[in-house]
């Protein structure tokens, strides 16, 4: 605890603000049905009414609060995107470090299919990918997690493939250990830094992603509150210099804007990616 | 000379080898995928005479790879095929629109490219200076924020509050050249923003990277003033990454339009693309498709070949 105190009071303080702001919104996730005054879907007045008494931000497009949409879709992106990037990392994370530990033509093979993945672009493939199956949440979830898993693929090839030539690994191989203890017990936990910083990294992409799906209309579907589709429905309201549609993309602003001042400070604590000399 | 021709046409060879791989995967993963073209179009409750009948029309019945090499002989002679929705030939639909497209990015590449370049020349220089750091926390906030955000906030104070360009881009092709430029300066501008970020770093950790070089340091002991040691003799060593992550940002352009073209309603491929896949129309969606992968291919090979040609070092790969 001491320590942890410790390390916060070391923290610059863009990496403290970043830290309020996850707190801040896991919060407010957690407790989204405590917080809010209506129901999610709930219409509760007429149309694009404006703020004030009753609805502290007045009502969307269809006359549901605007504030009781904000807080359950702080509860929908969020919770969607932090499961895609733990798919995607487990995904990624486990053939990479499959591909270095074994080597050979699983090595070549893995990574010759990733570079093609890689080649189309993710937006493009996902749209795609979206066209034949549709879109439900569970898909999304996949699809998504399945094209970022390529870009974690990499980063863990990369660096696993330091680890796996050390002594110890040979040494393990030596003692006749099974290819999985190897992966779980020497290499993983060598590689551990930066494949925490790029899950922040990946957090923050994968969460702008499914709000840029969202607001073509493409991702989380109706009537589920979702920050990217909420700015989609009510932009009209910019051309009358509301500024309610920014609330919804001001929230996912914030908070990749935090989750990026954490990574940051987290790298130039943990790694040589630091660039002073 | 012949070195480098050899590397060129290697790294060609090797993208066409990857746009026939990516043409495979447009194809055939919609065929491999869960989820019927004929009932998505026709509705469920289409007879089974019907369903055959457009089947028949599309030339659904062939199998798949007489299919996949008639589409793709027909794309090499520029045929796209017909799109479902409106029977019209997509190569007509995408032409102007890609040109669109290219035309938005072209200038938001003029104007992001030497931005870039010089304020991270700029923030290398006045090194952990307030000027560096303010650089540093506004660059860092702009990656993270997404392209519609910066796009409304654009919008709400350039062409709302200060009524200075249109909050809605729509040019045709009889609009004269700065008149085009006028309408879609909001969305390039929105690209700017995106993009700069991302170069600017790249080239200010690629400078401070060098000066801790003993060649830099030689330099400091003859005297030479920082900012010529920086201009004259770092940023020509330099200039590798920076024109890998310049010509990869300009990629992310082409295809990184489709959300700022949603915005600002303008007639791109990338809003066609949408569309299309709102719509489900799948010819058109795999024609948009393999335009904007061939665009990006072409664009990251052109980084590779760009940044062996200013590292002679990289021509002798260890």
């Amino acid at each position: 605890m001491k320590q942890l105190v410790k390390l916060l009071k070391s923290a610059p303080p863009t990496a403290i603000f970043g830290l309020l702001v996850i707190v801040v919104y896991v919060f407010v996730a957690f407790f989204a049905p405590v917080l809010t005054p209506y129901g999610e879907s709930e219409i509760v007045g007429s149309e694009f009414e404006p703020w004030g008494e009753g609805f502290v931000l007045g009502t969307d497009n269809l006359g549901r609060d605007m504030l009781t949409r904000l807080i359950y879709g702080a509860r929908n992106t969020i919770g969607i995107a932090f499961a895609t990037t733990c798919l995607a990392f487990l995904i990624g994370g486990f053939f990479g470090l499959l591909a270095t530990t074994l080597g050979g033509w699983v090595d070549q093979v893995l990574a010759r299919v990733v570079d093609v993945l890689m080649a189309i672009p993710t937006l493009i493939f996902a749209l795609l990918i979206l066209t034949i199956v549709g879109t439900s949440i569970p898909v999304l979830i996949v699809v998504i997690a399945v094209l970022d898993s390529t870009r974690v693929f990499r980063l863990a090839r990369a660096v696993s493939m330091n680890v796996v030539v050390l002594d110890f690994v040979e040494a393990a191989r030596l003692r006749g250990e099974r290819i999985w203890w190897i992966i779980g017990r020497e290499v993983l936990p060598n590689s551990m830094p930066p494949l925490v910083a790029e899950f922040g990294l990946r957090f923050c992409f994968v969460f702008l992603f499914i709000s840029a799906l969202s607001f073509l209309g493409l991702g989380l579907q109706p009537p589920t509150a979702d920050w990217g589709s909420m700015v989609r429905d009510n932009a009209t309201l910019i051309t009358y210099g509301d500024i309610t549609p920014l609330l919804p993309a001001g929230a996912i602003a914030l908070l990749t804007v935090g989750v990026n001042f954490v990574v940051d400070w987290f790298l130039h604590k943990t790694s040589g990616l630091r660039d002073e000399h | 000379m012949t070195e480098i021709l050899t590397m060129v046409a290697q790294r060609l060879a090797l993208g066409l080898l990857t746009l026939f791989v990516v043409s495979l995967i447009i194809f055939l993963g919609i065929e491999l995928l869960p989820g019927d073209l004929t009932e998505a179009v026709l509705g469920q409750s289409a007879t089974p005479e019907t369903v055959a009948a457009f089947r028949r029309e599309l030339g659904l019945d062939l199998p798949p790879h007489t299919r996949y090499f008639e589409w793709l002989g027909g794309i090499l002679q520029g045929d796209f095929g017909k799109s479902l929705a409106n029977q019209r030939e997509i190569s007509e639909l995408i032409g102007v629109r890609f040109a669109n497209t290219l035309f938005l990015a072209a200038i938001a590449a003029i104007i992001s490219v030497p931005l870039a370049v010089t304020l991270g020349v700029l923030a290398a220089l006045h090194r952990n200076s307030f000027f560096d750091r303010s650089v540093n926390v506004v660059t860092l906030s702009s990656i993270s924020f997404p392209e519609f955000f910066v796009a409304y906030i654009l919008i709400l104070f350039l062409a709302v509050n200060v009524n200075i360009f249109p909050s809605i881009s729509n040019v045709s092709p009889d609009l004269g050249f700065w008149e085009r430029v006028y309408r879609v300066m909001l969305p390039a501008l929105t690209l700017t923003l995106v993009v700069v970020a991302h170069m600017m770093r790249m080239t200010r950790a690629s400078i401070i990277n060098l000066l801790a070089s003993p060649y830099i340091e030689m330099a400091n002991l003859k005297g030479l003033s920082r900012s010529r040691i920086i201009v004259h003799h770092a940023l020509p060593n330099a200039l590798a990454p920076i024109i890998n992550v310049i010509v990869i940002n300009l990629a992310y352009l082409v295809v990184g339009v489709v959300i700022v073209e949603v915005v600002f309603v303008y007639p791109g491929l990338g809003q066609l693309f949408v569309d299309s896949v709102i719509k489900r129309d799948v010819p058109v969606v795999q024609g948009s498709c393999l335009i904007f992968a061939a665009t990006y291919i072409l664009l990251n090979l052109t980084a590779d070949v760009l940044s062996i040609l200013s590292n002679p070092r990289l021509l002798h790969p260890k």
